[in-house]
Order: C-alpha cells, then sequence, then structure tokens
C-alpha cells in the first residue's frame, strides 16, 4: 500500500491537475466507464479539483447496478426456496427487484450469507451439505475468472450442491452498444483498470479508430485518474485519438491470457439484459453446455422473467451518461441511499449513491450544475 | 461444573442450577460485595452532585476477537459513555442473556474478562440479571451493562457545544475494532497488529477536565456508524461545520491496507476505545500534549476544525487538496463486489 501512497500525494497530483487546467481549451466530455473509477472520483474529490469546462459522465461499469430487475428477481425466487442458501457478494443483497430484496428476503426467514469471493460459496456448500448453495454471479471480465475457476474447483471435487445464476457480463459489448447511439456525446473513455487488466487495452482499439473516441486506461488512484484525464484531453486537443495505456503496472495490450482462457473454457457469450441499456447481443456470459449442472436456473427450475423497472426510475439513462442523478424525478425523495428505488443508489459504486453522499446535493436539480456544488 | 459443560435453561430458572451459575461462575470473578449479597437492587453511598446514566447492549459477533471479547465490550463501552458527558463512572449493572447450550467455558472466560476489566478500570459491578433462552433464540450471548457516574461540577460537555473555529482532536488510531470485526467476519486473517482497540477512556477525560477547565466543548466514542457518523451527529446538534483533513487522520498501515481489501471505508468503521475532543482552538496544544502523555492518547491527533459556517455538515479535505461532503452511514457498510 505504500506504493499506492506515491499516487495519493499532492506533489503528484498537484502537477496534473495544474496540467489539465492549462491543457483544457474547450468544453470536453468525458465518461468514466468503470463504477470504482466514479467512486474514488469522488471519495478523493478529484471534481472539486477540476476545471468547470470539463464533464464527467459515468458509465455502465458499476456491476450491481446493471443487473436487471430479472435477475434479482431469480435470486429471489432462489432464496426463497426450501434448502437453499444464496451466498452473495455484499453490495448485491439491498438491490430491490420488483419486490424486495435479498436484504428482506433474509429478514423474512430465507438464508442469505455475504461471500468474499466465490470460491467462499463453494466452501460454504461443501460445509452444508444438506443445502444447495447458490451464488448469483454478477460481474465483468473481473469476477468472471473467479467464478469460472470455482466451477472448475467444484468439478474436480464433485461438490453437487453448488450453483450459481449465471448474469455476468462483458464490457466492450455495452460500449459499443453505448457509443453507437448518436444522442450520446461524449468526447473520450477513461477505461477501466481492473477490466482491462483482464481484456487488455488493446481491446478499445475499435472505439478510437471507429468511433474517434479518445480511450485512456487509468487506475484508481487519484494521480492514475488525472494521468488518464489529461491524457484524453491532449489527444482530444491533437485530434488523435488512440487507446493511451496509464496503467502500465496493471494492464497489458493483450490482457491476461491464463484468466482469458478461464472464462473461455467455462463461459459462453449470450445476449444479455443490462437495466437501463436494455439486451445487448453478446454481453452475458452463460455456462457452456457441459457445466449445465451448476446452473441454478435449469437446474432449479427458476424463471427469469422481463421486469418492468421501478416506475420513474431513470437509472437506465443514467448508466448511459444522459443524465444526472439529480435530474431524475425520484432522486433524494423516493430514492436515497437508505430507501433506494433504483440499483444505481444501491451500490456503493452507483452514480446516484455517489452523488448523495459526496456531492452534497440531496435533492432533485436542473442540469445547470454539471459540476458538482460542493459548498 | 465439568469443563465441557454447557448453559441449559435449568440455569436461567432462578432455582438450584442458577445459583450454581451465580455463586460458581459470577461471583468468583466480580467480587464487589454489593453484588455478593444478591439482593434485588444495590444502594448506593451518598454523592453530591448531577448523576450521569447510561445503558449499552452489546451483540457482538465473534463473541472473541483479537484486542478483546464481548465482556470487555461491555465494560469499556458504558464507562466510555458515561465518560463522554464528562462524568466520573461508579459502579455498573450487568445482565446476561445466555442462549441455551452456550458453553460453560466461554461464559466463563468472559465473565473473567468483565471482572479484570472493571477492576483495571476501578469500576465495579454492583447489581447483575441472569436469563437463558431456548436454543436459537439468541447468538450465543447478548450483554446489557448500565452505569451510572458523577458529572462533573465545572464541565458542561455536550454535542450541541461545538463552536466556531474550536479543534477537532482524536484521541488515536481510527477503524481499528471495525476492521477488526468486519475482518473475522469475513474469515480473512488479515494478519499485522491488527486488533480492537476497546478500552475505557475515563481517565483520560478525567485527566482532561482536571488539567483543562472549561475549554472542551464536545467530547463523543465515535463507535458504531465510525467518525464520520459521529461527526455529522456533531454538526448537525451544534449548527456547525466542521471541516477534516484527511492527512492528519490517525489510521495504522495495516487497517488502511485492510480496508482497502475488503471494500470498507475507515471513517464509516467502529471504535471501541477512543473520543473526539472539540475543545477551544487555543487549548488544542495542550490537550494534545496531555493526551498523549497517557497510554490511552498516545496517537491522538488534531485532525481538523470548526467553521465560521452553520450549516451543520462535515467535510473533509482528501489528501490531493480536493474536498468531499461527510454523510452519515446509511445501513450497513456493505463490502464493495471489487
Amino acid at each position: 500500500m505504500k506504493c499506492a501512497d506515491a499516487f495519493r500525494s499532492r506533489e503528484i497530483t498537484a502537477p496534473l491537475v495544474e496540467e489539465i487546467a492549462r491543457s483544457l481549451t474547450r468544453p470536453v466530455r468525458i465518461m468514466e466507464v468503470c463504477g470504482t473509477h466514479t467512486m474514488s472520483i469522488f471519495r478523493h474529490g478529484v471534481r472539486s479539483l477540476l476545471p468547470p469546462g470539463l464533464t464527467l459522465l459515468s458509465g455502465p461499469g458499476c456491476p450491481v447496478c446493471v443487473t436487471p430487475a430479472s435477475h434479482i428477481n431469480a435470486f429471489l425466487a432462489a432464496a426463497r426456496l426450501p434448502q437453499v442458501t444464496i451466498a452473495t457478494f455484499g453490495d448485491l443483497i439491498r438491490v430491490p427487484g420488483s419486490e424486495g430484496s435479498l436484504a428482506s428476503a433474509r429478514a423474512q426467514g430465507a438464508r442469505v450469507e455475504i461471500v468474499y469471493s466465490p470460491i467462499d460459496a463453494l466452501t460454504l456448500a461443501q460445509a452444508e451439505q444438506e443445502r444447495t448453495v447458490v451464488f448469483p454471479a454478477i460481474g465483468f471480465e473481473t469476477t468472471a475468472p473467479t467464478i469460472a475457476a470455482t466451477i472448475l474447483q467444484a468439478e474436480r471435487l464433485g461438490i453437487k450442491n453448488f450453483r450459481i445464476i449465471a448474469a455476468a457480463k462483458t464490457m466492450p459489448q455495452a460500449l459499443e452498444a453505448l457509443m453507437a447511439d448518436p444522442e450520446l456525446q461524449v468526447d473520450g473513455l477513461l477505461c477501466p483498470g481492473h477490466v482491462s487488466a483482464i481484456i487488455g487495452a488493446d481491446a478499445y482499439l475499435p472505439f478510437a479508430e471507429r468511433y474517434g473516441l479518445a480511450c485512456a486506461v487509468a487506475g484508481f488512484e487519484p494521480a492514475d485518474i488525472l494521468a488518464g484525464l489529461l491524457s484524453l484531453i491532449r489527444q482530444i486537443n491533437h485530434g488523435q485519438p488512440q487507446v493511451d495505456n496509464c496503467y502500465t503496472r496493471a494492464v497489458t495490450a493483450g490482457g491476461n491470457r491464463k484468466a482469458q482462457a478461464l472464462i473461455a473454457e467455462v463461459f459462453q457469450p449470450a445476449d444479455s439484459e443490462w437495466r437501463g441499456l436494455g439486451v445487448i447481443g453478446g454481453s452475458g456470459l452463460v455456462l457452456r453446455e457441459k457445466y449445465q449442472r451448476f446452473d441454478a436456473v435449469q437446474q432449479l427450475a427458476l424463471k427469469v422473467q422481463p421486469a418492468v423497472d421501478p416506475k420513474g426510475c431513470r437509472c437506465g439513462e443514467i448508466l448511459k451518461g444522459r443524465l444526472l442523478p439529480p435530474e431524475c424525478p425520484l432522486y433524494g425523495t423516493a430514492c436515497t441511499p437508505l430507501q433506494p428505488v433504483g440499483p444505481c443508489m444501491v451500490s456503493n459504486e452507483g452514480t446516484c449513491a455517489a452523488y448523495y453522499r459526496y456531492s452534497g446535493q440531496k435533492g432533485r436539480g436542473g442540469r445547470g450544475g454539471e459540476r458538482v456544488d460542493f459548498h | 461444573m465439568k469443563a465441557d459443560s454447557i448453559i441449559s435453561l435449568d440455569h436461567g430458572s432462578g432455582g438450584l442450577a442458577s445459583q450454581h451459575l451465580i455463586s460458581g461462575l459470577i461471583l468468583k470473578h466480580l467480587t464487589c460485595p454489593q453484588l455478593r449479597d444478591l439482593e434485588d437492587c444495590a444502594v448506593l453511598g451518598e454523592y453530591a452532585g448531577r448523576i450521569a446514566f447510561s445503558t449499552d447492549s452489546y451483540v457482538v459477533d465473534p463473541l472473541f476477537f483479537p484486542g478483546g471479547d464481548i465482556g470487555a465490550l461491555a465494560v469499556h463501552g458504558t464507562i466510555n459513555d458515561l465518560a463522554m458527558r464528562g462524568a466520573r463512572p461508579l459502579a455498573l449493572s450487568l445482565a446476561l442473556i445466555i442462549e441455551e447450550g452456550f458453553a460453560y467455558a466461554s461464559l466463563e472466560r468472559i465473565i473473567a474478562s468483565v471482572g479484570r476489566c472493571c477492576e483495571e478500570a476501578g469500576v465495579a459491578v454492583v447489581t447483575g440479571d441472569t436469563k437463558v433462552v431456548p436454543r436459537g433464540k439468541a447468538d450465543g450471548l447478548f450483554i446489557n451493562t448500565s452505569g451510572i457516574g458523577l458529572a462533573s461540577h465545572r464541565h458542561d460537555i455536550s454535542g450541541k457545544k461545538a463552536q466556531p473555529g474550536d479543534a477537532v482532536i482524536v484521541s488515536g488510531t481510527l477503524a481499528d475494532h471495525g476492521v477488526t470485526i468486519m475482518s473475522r467476519q469475513a474469515g480473512i486473517d488479515i494478519g499485522g497488529d491488527i486488533a480492537s482497540d476497546t478500552q475505557p477512556l475515563h481517565r483520560l477525560v478525567g485527566a482532561l477536565l482536571e488539567e483543562d477547565a472549561g475549554r472542551i466543548h464536545v467530547l463523543r466514542d465515535p463507535t458504531r456508524g465510525g467518525l464520520a457518523t459521529t461527526l455529522c451527529e456533531i454538526a448537525q446538534s451544534s449548527q456547525v461545520e466542521i471541516v477534516i483533513e484527511e492527512e492528519r487522520l490517525p489510521i495504522r498501515p495495516a487497517v488502511n491496507v485492510a480496508c482497502e481489501m475488503i471494500g470498507l471505508d475507515p471513517l464509516y468503521l467502529a471504535n471501541e476505545g477512543k473520543c473526539l475532543i472539540i475543545c477551544d482552538r487555543d487549548g488544542a496544544e495542550d490537550v494534545l500534549q496531555l493526551a498523549r502523555r497517557m497510554p490511552e492518547g498516545r496517537d491522538a491527533a488534531l485532525i481538523g476544525w470548526v467553521s465560521e459556517r452553520h450549516t451543520g455538515r462535515v467535510s473533509l479535505t482528501t489528501r490531493i487538496g480536493g474536498s468531499r461532503l461527510l454523510e452519515p452511514l446509511t445501513g450497513q457498510p456493505l463490502p464493495r463486489i471489487c
């Protein structure tokens, strides 16, 4: 962590902040794709240091946020079955489906355990052989390899009471769908660090080449983020969009081949529904034929049915960067971190939760303040 | 009683088994004469002054953790609640709710810890109660302690008294208890020197008040909800704005690493042996010097100021010079997916 300290020191960040202000010659809109970026930007007060012409939009990179109500409903249906334990990542338990959340199911008697890794869910299955342990397998390319490794481990050990609800998603397809939207006005992408460590920086080349978007892969410390933003502004100024890997200590051009192979062994691409974005072709990861016995939907005869998003909820448009949280009619009134309606308010990484928590804007407001008012 | 024996419903019946539990285990470790009398209540001596009175229940899981156990928390927590109004603790009550099947040896370990902590703190358990509930109706052991104390004549310590210009001091490192418990719950062995900070603060508070009459306005122990939530409560009650500087916050490196790993913010994690001290700006250096001379205050640090604005908010100046608001904790702290 000593290494990370340097990326948080003012000696390193102040010159970057100055250079960004100096380099910005026209209004620029950047989408930070990843939820961990969104959170880090708020947590370190990065926005308060940026010049007014630089707008940051949050993208679809919060795995909890993009999980649609139909999937949450399937998790809930599994939780309500007798002899089923749901072993889930912590920030999923408050996400509301059509009727309640895993937290409310737990309060009504369902067994819902928080785990920190899918392997922990497998360990739980080994310890409780009389129950079926179901792991809601959400996440992006970052979590998919560990889920795949867990499935392979379960196969090796012959564990029969472990299942997943395959709901993981892949980022490039979603970005592709977003960028094809003519209404989306974005000059550059701050590309995710963790996802890129798996898929490699070259995965973004099509966005630079086809859509003329500046791309910078960045880590999550303030200096990483500022360096990424500066790279984007310079690319935009020079009219030379490319993919700049500003996170070389973790990300290579080709990514982590071993992790990619793990994903490919266990999963195959399928169309997948994203909260707010709809169904995106080839953007989901479902279990391959030979691992179907781990599929909870099939084995427990769960139904994944289309579900209507909560009335008034604008998470979809917020995830697309079209709206800022205070422009949603529910923000700060019907939807707060204590009583979240939409997923963007639930997860710490969610754009609405981050706005609510860190920006001081507690009620609805117009588009006027794209820069968050901190005081 | 054999080492491997367990607590049964009989132990809570009020009959012979209860008497054996009380005399054989509880009175072995809690030796105050008033408790030994086994009267329906304790009658204390005569005290001149304002009486402070507080109660708290302890349901921590796990019951034993690095740096302490539920017994230590139950003693220190109530002593600290009294101390935070500037009161000198006089006596404690101890009520146990035990789940049927709880290990006798574990109960003995916990009561011994209560006895030891009381002795170290110089405060006695003078009255108590024991109940046993059927298996599944509680989680091992719950403890309630109440305490009374004598409030200082010369001070009026309250969360409503923070004033513009005041200094904000914390008596030591943050989040040690919260990280210890959450990493245990997660089954993650973080190693390093992480342990709960559970400790009584009445001596530190006593010394500060003794030396520093009138200059301390607020004392608060940032337990559940952590530093951020406690500061928000003070800012609200006093209708002031509090500005905290991130680089001044004393947080052990191992705690920081653990928080990054689990995806938690140390500002929202519990402390069980630390207090916030808000005092006159001019008195801040004296408070720091005095606190640092005592073991429970050796890592005391000035972390920020009460500003001239009356917004009821708390803001944090980040290490890179940015600014963000600190909100009270919402719900339980949840670890993040990645």
